[in-house]
């Protein structure tokens, strides 16, 4: 049996099924083995194609018109309902927070539908899940403690003394729960793809996976997208009033 | 008939993988009363249906977090069992 000594997490699970992330190139970090993944190749992809698309962007805005039309239309279009979603649920703090929403709200939306053009998505790996979320969190906790300063670690004492490490651990969910969240929802999509390539004849290849993809990666993806940032803007909100 | 003990754990770990995605019979529930909610709402104030949306679907994703816990355990049973190592 090979299967005890097998790489965990970097090992191909088997026969044609084929969903998990690859080590390419072995490292030498601190003394631990690290490895060069599939997942910071399709992470390179969407940043070049990001890239891409922001200085296509910056050109068309650059000799913008005053009456727009054609791609200065759409970047325009995307600015605005940006702006009114986060302004929609965040209130009068909006401003601070816009770059940071559309950012990661940009990187998150391409990176989940990258499965329509045959890669892995990089969101179906925990670890940018997880960088995501840890992001968002130090992101909470430092705009509450800018505004309320000490009132962030007096708010863990109430409503009883006694709830203090309720609290902590209910601090400590977030990242948890929101990095959990989109990694699962992606990795479901992207198993689910890997089952029907992997495992049914031939004739069941044929059109009908485009449904799967409309649903699995752009579907799925654009919820995950907007739910990421919704609780982002509902948290950084939450503690900011508190 | 002897049992290998790593098939003894390939076995169970496969046995708690399908247990633990009983977990996502809860957010199909707690999902489908959200969006018949969400229908009888648009139902009533046809007006609000954008604010209703949003509303609904970021309930449904939170409600749906207890069941992908179920799916990352299932997951790491299958493919980066931790129980292979204390063998």
């Amino acid at each position: 049996m090979g299967l005890a000594k097998a790489p965990m997490m970097l090992a191909a699970s088997g026969n044609d099924v084929d969903f998990m992330v690859h080590g390419l190139i072995p490292l030498r970090f601190f003394g631990h083995q690290v490895w060069i993944t599939t997942t910071h190749v399709t992470t390179l992809i969407v940043m070049v194609f990001i890239l891409i698309l922001a200085l296509l962007a910056r050109r068309e805005i650059m000799k913008g018109s005053e009456k727009p039309e054609g791609v200065q239309n759409f970047v325009e279009l995307l600015v605005e309902t940006l702006d009114r979603l986060v302004w929609g649920s965040m209130g009068r703090h909006w401003r601070p927070f816009v770059n940071y929403i559309g950012t990661i709200m940009i990187f998150i939306f391409i990176s989940n539908t990258s499965g329509l053009f045959g890669l892995r998505p990089p969101t179906a790996d925990y670890g940018t899940t997880l960088a995501l979320a840890l992001i968002t969190f130090v992101l909470i906790q430092y705009s509450a403690f800018k505004t309320s300063k000490l009132n962030v670690f007096i708010d863990l004492f109430k409503p009883l003394p006694i709830l203090f490490p309720i609290n902590l651990i209910g601090e400590f969910a977030t990242p948890l729960s929101m990095s959990l969240r989109l990694f699962g929802n992606i990795m479901a999509g992207t198993i689910m793809m890997a089952l029907w390539y992997g495992l049914l004849p031939v004739f069941a290849k044929l059109g009908i996976p485009a449904f799967l993809h409309m649903y699995f990666d752009l579907f799925s993806g654009a919820i995950q997208t907007f739910v990421f940032a919704m609780l982002t803007m509902t948290f950084i909100t939450d503690k900011r009033e508190a | 008939m002897n049992i290998s003990s790593e098939a003894f754990v390939l076995g169970c770990s496969a046995i708690g993988a399908g247990l633990a995605l009983i977990a996502g019979i809860g957010p199909g529930v707690g999902q489908g009363y959200a969006a018949g909610q969400g229908a009888s709402a648009v139902g009533r104030n046809p007006g609000a249906k954008g604010d209703i949306t949003s509303t609904m679907l970021l309930g449904q994703a939170v409600a749906e977090t207890t069941g992908l816990y179920g799916l990352v355990i299932g997951l790491i049973l299958l493919y980066a069992n931790p129980l292979f190592a204390k063998l």
